[in-house]
């Protein structure tokens, strides 16, 4: 008696599984809600770390692990970006050729604005990062593009977040189609397992955060954009978030796409969209 | 061609503290470039402050200091708006000066 | 009569080359033609062992101190950047050097410290493995010695 109940139970749920399951197909993909999104990810983060302050997820590993955080410190009191500081100031405050300059192409003539990028271009339906968005500017004006993984595209990047330090990230995800697609193509990427390894970004930065991965502590995924650019000492000089995608990228032994790619822009603006409300940082310096 | 020397110099209270950080590859000699062939050494050797026309410090450096170099002490004296003169010479003969003003 | 000369030279640069390499000395940083900055201790530099180090830059022994606070990390977060600070509440400090145990040339760096200037030092060195930093400062014409190790673990991202 007792005994068949339990096996009418059993076959009962196995039934509505196997329907659920069945039905699942069928399903619609929920609508994009951002912010949503963004809610769930940031209480993720601070739940798990709750002795973290919102001004520290900046700062990366040395938000989670006090020995590195020493060592940060003592590099800190100097930081290497500082040539790549005055280079990128410099540069920016140059005149083109059109006795035009870079803060004629920008809101607030460049100042305090990193945390604004990436922006969704509703005239071209496309990302445009501060990387594309300083070359955009050069090329209005008879300049050569420059390349997007280091050198003065870095250093520039380098001098407009250091004045957008300690403004919260405030990256718009507008109500438009196209939009919404490039968010969901970014965060697409970012839960996806790639490459030989089979990691997913999210499995280092989401899921392993804080802890060590051989000698390097992960980095927490929230917040991981406002430190950059970053003076990296395995690069010895100043690099840009979209050459750290391609290092990462490489790392669990996938193919990398190219800086810049569309896939990297949608990822840059879904991870940044993710930290809103995180100060900017950088630039910043990490190992 | 700006300078390859940064430098910090606070007097306070009677003590000044010094900073700096030099622009300079300081390559080991060790490490192999992405063709696999190794980068040959170039390092700073000698650094070198200057106060009021006195040395108050000498580094003498190795290649087992870090590429883009720090380098901070402290010596009693200096006021604000003193000249502190640093210079630098690698292995190679290459050289770099400036002359830097305390600050307050 | 040039052709014999030419050969003889050239079998004899052969011979040095074949005996710098079997010496190892073609590892040196410093190559045969460099410049060496006046002062610079240049023998003390190309020395591979804590105490030829020791011998050719101070010619005297190593007592250790606890009046020497060496900083270090426990763990590099990156060899080529290990923060190092130094400071003593020795008298009369006129050098403070900084060796790493298992660097390929033990010296890292060797501060001259005129009167005036407080014994106290911070840098940024390189280490090639697990081991020691060395701190050793001269004060009244003797030398003392502190050490702590420092972990130097390859990375996981790239290293």
């Amino acid at each position: 008696m007792f005994h068949s109940r339990l096996r009418a139970a059993a076959l009962l749920a196995g039934m509505l599984g196997a329907m659920v399951l069945a039905q699942a197909p069928a399903r619609a993909a929920p609508a994009p809600n951002p912010e949503a999104d963004r809610l769930a990810f940031q209480a993720y983060f601070r739940k798990n770390y709750p002795a973290v302050k919102n001004s520290d997820w900046g700062n990366g590993p040395y938000a989670l692990n006090a020995g590195m955080r020493k060592q940060w410190e003592a590099i800190m009191q100097f930081p290497p970006y500082e040539f790549a500081l005055a280079a990128g100031e410099k540069e920016f405050n140059r005149k083109f050729a059109n006795g035009r300059s870079y803060a004629d192409c920008f809101p607030n003539k460049g100042i305090g604005i990193r945390q604004n990028y990436p922006y969704f271009d509703t005239k071209t339906g496309e990302v445009v990062t501060l990387g594309i968005a300083i070359n955009r500017c050069r090329v209005a004006n008879g300049e050569k593009p420059l390349g997007y993984k280091k050198g003065l595209l870095a250093a520039i990047e380098t001098y407009m977040a250091h004045t957008s330090r300690g403004k919260p990230f405030d990256i718009k995800v507008p109500n438009d189609p196209r939009a919404l697609a490039a968010y969901e193509a970014g965060k697409k990427f970012f839960y996806s397992r790639r490459g030989q390894l089979n990691f997913s970004c999210a499995s280092c930065h989401v899921q392993k955060a804080g802890h060590r991965l051989r000698g390097d502590i992960l980095a927490p995924a929230l917040g991981i954009m406002a430190a950059f650019p970053i003076y990296r000492s395995k690069w010895g000089e100043m690099g840009t978030i979209q050459w750290r995608f391609v290092g990462c990228n490489k790392q669990v032994r996938s193919v990398p796409f190219k800086p810049q790619s569309k896939i990297y822009r949608d990822l840059e603006y879904f991870l940044s969209y993710m930290s809103n409300g995180v100060p900017i940082t950088g630039p910043g310096a990490r190992p | 061609m700006s300078s390859t020397i940064r430098v910090r110099a606070v007097a306070s209270g009677g003590t000044t503290v010094v900073q700096a950080l030099i622009n300079h590859p300081m390559d080991s000699g060790f490490v192999k470039n992405s063709k696999g062939k190794l980068i040959p050494p170039h390092y700073i050797e000698v650094l070198t402050f200057e106060h009021a026309g006195k040395k108050v410090f000498t580094a003498f450096w190795g290649p087992a200091v870090s590429k883009d170099p720090y380098i901070k002490f402290t010596f009693k004296g200096g006021a604000k708006g003193d000249d502190l003169k640093i210079s630098w010479v690698d292995n190679l003969g290459k050289h770099d000066s400036l002359t830097a003003k305390l600050v307050g | 009569m040039h052709a014999p000369t030419t050969t003889r030279r050239f079998t004899l640069s052969l011979l040095a080359t074949s005996c710098l390499a079997t010496t190892g000395l073609l590892a040196m940083p410093r190559a045969a033609f460099a410049f060496d900055a006046p002062g610079w201790p240049a023998a003390a530099f190309s020395k591979k062992t804590e105490a030829d180090a020791i011998a050719a830059l101070y010619g005297q022994k190593l007592t250790a101190s606890d009046k020497i606070r060496l900083e270090a990390p426990d763990i590099a977060e990156n060899g080529a950047v290990v923060p190092v600070s130094v400071s003593t509440t020795l008298p009369n400090v006129t050098r403070i050097s900084l060796m790493a145990s298992h660097n390929p040339f033990t010296l890292a760096a060797d501060y001259v410290l005129p009167a005036g200037t407080e014994p106290a030092v911070a840098c940024r060195l390189k280490m090639a493995k697990t081991s020691d930093v060395i701190a050793i400062v001269e004060s009244n014409g003797k030398i003392y010695g502190a050490r702590k190790s420092v972990k130097v673990t390859l990375g996981g991202c790239g290293g």
